[in-house]
């Protein structure tokens, strides 16, 4: 069995506020969360803003303290041992804490030495950090020079300075332009492959899905759903068969006969393509749990039966429809800024 | 142990290189007391009678001006703090091992260093002017400003870490200090004030540092009113760093 580098047990946090008329409030931010990492994944937390992610992730890197539950992390207790747990864990948060006044390799320096290393091993992991980030160039200019997508890989440099074994990213690409968001995406998994096991905190579905060996989806301070990107979409809908037949209706009735059959075939519809301006073009939506494996016979059973096949397609459904299906809301819906 | 006295020294470098990258708020700070001694002092002559030499109205405003510098210079550090807060720089710091209390300890001497600087610039140019001062008095001086800085430098962080905010803090700041600096004698001397406003100035701990800065000064290095500055510093401080030592501990989690 893998080691288990974060295991939480019914994490809880409540904060004591105080409203406007100056009466003790208690704001329960999240609630019941037990979850586990293995070592060596990329661990992804799936949520909208104010699901909760931030606070469960700011109770796991000691910066919050929770007032419910356990978590070992790392293979230290978390309430118990938190020095312990800082000493083995990278996190970049959402603002960074970049230096602005310093140079990068200052800030590089600076952070290797707060990790124990002494001046010449900090020089030298700091140089190896600055190769591996591909930030050679700009290493020498004050942080404040730096663009949004500098910015970000010096935050990640300053995570993964000391090595850890386990690296927090709080919504790693928020802001990003799409080449500095696919740039940070191969250096995780670039990181994943050096060792490292990655925690990361997104809104975003695709990233998500890209990155995620396994998932949680958490939603109102809880968490809804637990799985593989591939396993939470599977248990939703599978996968639709699209088939573009150019015949008339009876022709249809005919598809749906020869189809209904079929044991993997869940449901059956006829849709009618707005796009499609020419002649009788209807789309077939064949409901199966997996498209690609019964593609195939789908085919060669139309095929048998004298139909027509324009064109013939998979549609696989999306995390927006595991969100869909487990809050009755969409991701995107929700999320007004994704 | 050791590893705080590290941890100390790795954040009183990356704090001092900010404020050698910046000498500009260096000089700024110094500017203030050596206008008014330049363009102020001499006025001074006029307000004692019988007419005394220039040194010993040097002698009376020099002192009241490292008072006020002390107060002054040091009081808006706190606004370092600000910016390391909300650029997500304490958080970065908390999450690694990192001592605690390194960070206030890095920029207190940070402040402590420029405040020395600037005081010894202050008393050269006092010295040029035709100030005399002995050395006894020097060292026991330089003591007690290294107190008062403390107790200022550690207060305004710890006030600054509080409110999380620039201009709530520079308002809260501007408040304590004015009636501190105008109760306290720098400007002119408090023989001048009467009833209330002299009971005002006597709980005013830094009208007793005045009074301590100018009687050493002078020369007078056994005056009670010395050791008592000393002691009522001493108990300030502790206060002042004890609390802001919390008040870091509790924000770096």
């Amino acid at each position: 069995m893998q080691e288990q580098i974060i295991e939480t047990q019914q994490l809880q946090k409540t904060f004591k506020v105080r409203n406007r008329r100056g009466q003790v409030q208690y704001l329960e931010a999240v609630n019941d969360i037990s979850l586990h990492v293995e070592a060596g994944e990329i661990f992804g937390f799936l949520g909208p803003n104010g699901a909760g992610k931030s606070t469960t992730l700011r109770m796991l890197t000691t910066l919050l303290p929770p007032t419910g539950g356990q978590a070992r992390i790392a293979g230290y207790d978390l309430l118990r041992e938190p020095d312990r747990v800082r000493e083995h864990i990278g996190y970049v948060s959402q603002a960074g804490g970049v230096d602005k006044h310093a140079t990068g390799r200052e800030n590089l320096l600076l952070q290797a030495q707060l990790y124990g290393m002494s001046y010449r091993e900090a020089l030298k992991r700091t140089n190896e950090v600055l190769s591996l980030l591909e930030m050679e160039k700009i290493a020498d200019l004050f942080a404040r020079m730096y663009s949004g997508g500098q910015r970000r890989r010096l935050d990640l440099g300053l995570g993964i300075v000391h090595r850890p074994l386990l690296l927090f990213l709080d919504e790693p690409t928020t802001g990003l332009d799409p080449q500095s968001r696919s740039q940070l995406w191969e250096e995780v998994r670039r990181l994943r492959a050096l060792g490292t096991t990655i925690f990361l905190t997104t809104h975003y579905l695709e990233e998500a899905d890209f990155l995620a060996d396994r998932l949680a989806i958490i939603d109102g301070g809880r968490i809804v759903a637990e799985g593989t990107p591939d396993g939470l979409k599977q248990q939703i809908s599978g996968d639709i068969i699209t088939v573009n037949l150019n015949i008339s209706a009876g022709d249809f009735q005919r598809a749906q006969e020869v189809l209904h059959g079929l044991a993997f075939v869940r449901a059956l519809h006829l849709v009618q393509r707005p796009e499609m301006s020419q002649g009788d073009e209807k789309q077939l939506h064949i409901h199966v749990d997996h498209g690609e494996k019964r593609l195939p016979a789908v085919l060669r059973l139309l095929d048998q039966a004298d139909l027509g096949v324009l064109t013939i397609g998979v549609v696989h459904p999306t995390l927006d429809d595991v969100f869909l299906r487990q809050i009755g809301r969409s991701l995107r819906e929700a999320s007004p800024l994704c | 142990m050791r590893k705080l006295v590290r941890d100390t020294r790795l954040l009183f470098q990356r704090s001092l290189m900010y404020t050698l990258r910046n000498l500009v708020w260096v000089l700024l700070g110094l500017f203030q007391p050596v206008l008014y001694l330049l363009l102020f002092a001499p006025l001074l002559n006029g307000l004692h009678a019988p007419a005394v030499t220039q040194s010993d109205a040097l002698e009376s405003f020099v002192p009241g001006l490292l008072v006020m510098m002390a107060l002054f210079s040091t009081a808006f550090a706190g606004f370092n703090i600000i910016e390391d807060l909300q650029g997500g720089v304490v958080e970065r710091l908390s999450v690694t091992p990192v001592s605690r209390l390194a960070l206030l300890f890095g920029m207190i001497l940070r402040d402590l260093l420029i405040f020395l600087i600037q005081g010894a610039l202050l008393l050269l140019v006092g010295t040029l002017m035709g100030m005399y001062i002995s050395l006894p008095g020097i060292f026991l001086l330089s003591g007690l400003m290294i107190l008062i800085g403390t107790l200022v430098t550690s207060f305004s962080y710890g006030i600054a870490l509080y409110l999380k905010d620039g201009t709530i803090l520079s308002i809260a700041l501007t408040t304590i200090t004015q009636p501190l600096l105008l109760l306290s004698g720098v400007l002119l001397p408090l023989t001048l004030a009467h009833g209330t406003l002299r009971t005002l100035a006597l709980l005013n701990p830094f009208a007793h540092a005045v009074d301590a800065a100018r009687t050493l000064t002078s020369g007078q290095i056994s005056d009670p009113s010395i050791w008592q500055s000393f002691v009522i510093f001493a108990l300030l401080t502790l206060c002042s760093t004890t609390w802001t030592m919390h008040i870091f501990r509790r924000a770096m989690a």
